[in-house]
């Protein structure tokens, strides 16, 4: 699924303008503009501290920014209404790097966590739908009635990205999905976030160091560095690049590598 | 934004359902109930698609349950009308939807019953045992301790004296405080009407020296100090500081658990004598001003009547308390595994353990003390 070519049909879920993030004196972004389109998966790469994550707490409303406006879907979620920023979020799933399940609950009962908070279907229904969700995302069935503490990183990971998709989001905002994995692991994950944006056409928006994951599955990768988004393109775009840190991240042997995979 | 629905009509003897509107997962309350009471005369039928405004995994899911359900009544339910992608997410729903059932319920009844004895009375053995072996383990540490003193945390040890002992003073002494006003309020009421007021001298003396100023202090430093130890360690447990400690070389009990131990063991009973004083100022005041016993007259009495055998029983017992919550807090943040849940769960069970023990201790001390007749 590529971009479609034309600006103007081209829908932007997700629309930063002159964003400006600071704790205390220490500026971690400052005029920042991103636009992500509908049905694409969005990398975003950066060295450390250039607020890769601090970008995507902010998207979906953890961090209140200090200056700029950010659009998702078409409401403004840093300064609209609060029901219109409620609806929004039932349109959005995060999928955080460790997971961030809720321990005292199994992994069924936290698919189901929010389905119970939005929508008033039967237990029995909720349970059909999280069970879908939960083999959707390749978990076995024997996982359901498992704590998060019982399960190894990578199914967490998984369980995580479960429960991003319960309520048939939009957009999945992925935190480091890859982080942590072993190739092979990481391989499936990619492959599985790529076939469910595909059967379930969601927006990605990725924060990732994995080169392999960017070849693999990304449309498009935006580049933060110097406080905003240095570059964005699609990846054979990125070895073009004048600047050294894009240069030595695009072209160095681990990207060399994964280009031959990708 | 239209609602979505469901409608049946039969022809030629077969049925065929139309669907519209937007069949998505935050609608689906609206036809839970329409699908559920659907019904197709054994043969074929047929869902059609055509009239979808919106569908998705919510929707697809309950198509794949309405097919299944109507296979086990003998219908066979054909899908019509769905556009490419529709047919692809259906697809990939009735082959993702587990077969088996997703919640274990177990076996109900008196068998259930037994069985949850069963696994309680198996639980108290373990962890009593548990419990055991942990003191043992302690136990071995500090007499290495003793023999080798310089492998004793000195700053630790002092850190977590100025924690449980001196930070506690003030909430202490308050506490001591309004106890003894208690007592001497209590008391005099009582006193008053034999005109023996001047017993309430007694009255606080022994009832705080013996018991009250010390308990009351256990209990307190189990509630504060015990549940921090419980959080502290346990939280450590769960980052995996525990196990990169034991990789370093580093002895987990030597380093976490003896210096609050010991700092415990040396502070309880200064907080408890803390107590104390405190209390029979409380007593005192409360004396004078309710029934007109002077503090000198009380200071008189006190010092006349009091054995000191009544301060030692409570100044034993101090140790020995501040040992049992020592052991039984860092033994629960020991035992707290993988989640943050747990280290809750800990907390909770190591005060209200410690705080147990601590009593059905005071309890025997009490028989021991009467039979040696102190």
């Amino acid at each position: 699924m590529t971009a479609p070519a034309g600006h103007a049909e081209r829908e932007a879920v997700i629309r930063v303008r002159g964003l400006e993030n600071r704790f205390g004196p220490h500026v971690v972004h400052q005029n920042l503009d991103l636009d992500v389109w509908r049905g694409e998966v969005l990398g975003i790469v950066g060295g450390s501290g250039t607020g890769k994550s601090v970008l995507l707490r902010s998207i979906v409303g953890l961090k209140r920014p200090s200056a700029g406006t950010i659009h998702v879907l078409g409401t403004d979620v840093v300064n609209g209404p609060e029901k219109e920023r409620l609806a929004v979020e039932r349109r959005w799933g995060v999928a955080f790097q460790d997971g961030a399940l809720f321990s005292s609950l199994t992994v069924l009962e936290n698919v189901m966590a929010p389905m119970r908070e939005h929508l008033s279907l039967s237990t029995g229904l909720m349970q059909t739908l999280a069970g879908l969700k939960i083999s959707l995302v390749g978990l076995p069935a024997a996982s359901c009635g498992k704590l998060p503490s019982e399960l190894s990183g990578g199914m967490r990971k998984r369980a995580a990205l479960a429960r991003a998709l319960a309520l048939d989001p939009e957009i999945v905002f992925l935190d480091e999905p890859t982080a942590g994995l072993d190739p092979i692991g990481a391989g499936a994950y990619d492959e599985l976030i790529r076939e469910l944006q595909r059967s379930l056409g969601l927006t990605v928006f990725m924060v990732t160091h994995d080169l392999d994951s960017l070849y693999a599955i990304c449309d498009r990768i935006a580049v933060l560095s110097d406080k905003r988004v240095l570059v964005e393109g699609p990846i054979e775009t990125m070895t073009a690049v004048k600047d050294p840190w894009v240069q030595e991240y695009f072209t160095g042997p681990r990207a060399r590598a994964a280009r031959a995979a990708g | 934004m239209s609602m979505p629905a469901i409608t049946s009509d039969t022809t030629d003897g077969q049925t065929v359902f139309h669907l519209s509107g937007r069949l998505v997962t935050e609608a689906l309350h609206l036809v839970e109930k329409p699908f559920a009471e659907l019904t197709a005369r054994p043969g074929a039928a047929t869902v059609d698609l055509s009239g979808l405004e919106a569908f998705d995994t919510g929707g697809a899911a309950m198509i794949a349950q309405l097919r299944a359900r109507l296979a086990t009544g003998g219908v066979t339910l054909e899908i019509s009308g769905a556009s490419e992608d529709n047919a692809r997410l259906l697809e990939k729903v009735t082959e993702a939807t587990f077969k088996e059932p997703l919640v274990d319920t177990g076996p109900g009844g008196p068998g259930a019953w037994i069985t949850g004895l069963g696994v309680a009375v198996a639980a108290l053995v373990q962890s009593a045992g548990s419990l055991l072996s942990f003191l043992g383990l302690v136990l071995s540490r500090l007499a290495r301790t003793l023999v080798n003193p310089w492998r004793l945390r000195g700053t630790a040890l002092f850190a977590q004296m100025q924690q449980t002992g001196m930070n506690a003073v003030p909430i202490i002494a308050l506490m001591g405080f309004l106890i003894g006003i208690v007592l001497a309020y209590q008391g005099a009421a009582q006193l008053h009407q034999f005109g023996a007021e001047v017993f309430v001298v007694d009255l606080i003396a022994v009832s705080v020296l013996r018991e009250l100023g010390i308990l009351l202090t256990a209990i307190i430093v189990a509630g504060r100090s015990g549940s921090a130890y419980a959080a502290a360690i346990g939280s450590m447990k769960v980052n995996e500081e525990v196990d990169a400690m034991r990789t370093l070389g580093l002895d987990p009990i030597e380093v976490l658990v003896l210096p609050r131990l010991i700092a415990l063991m040396l502070m309880l009973p200064v907080l408890g004598l803390t107590a104390n004083i405190s209390a029979l100022i409380g007593g005192a005041l409360m004396s004078w001003a309710e029934l007109g016993v002077s503090p000198g007259m009380f200071v008189t009495r006190f010092l006349e009547n009091t054995s000191a055998w009544h301060l030692a029983v409570g100044m034993i017992k101090a140790p020995v308390f501040a040992f049992i919550i020592g052991i039984v807090s860092c033994w629960q943040a020991m035992q707290v595994g993988g989640s943050a849940e747990s280290v809750g769960r800990r907390t909770t069970a190591a005060v209200v353990q410690s705080v147990f023990l601590v009593i059905v201790m005071d309890a025997v001390f009490s028989i021991f003390f009467a039979e040696l007749g102190v």
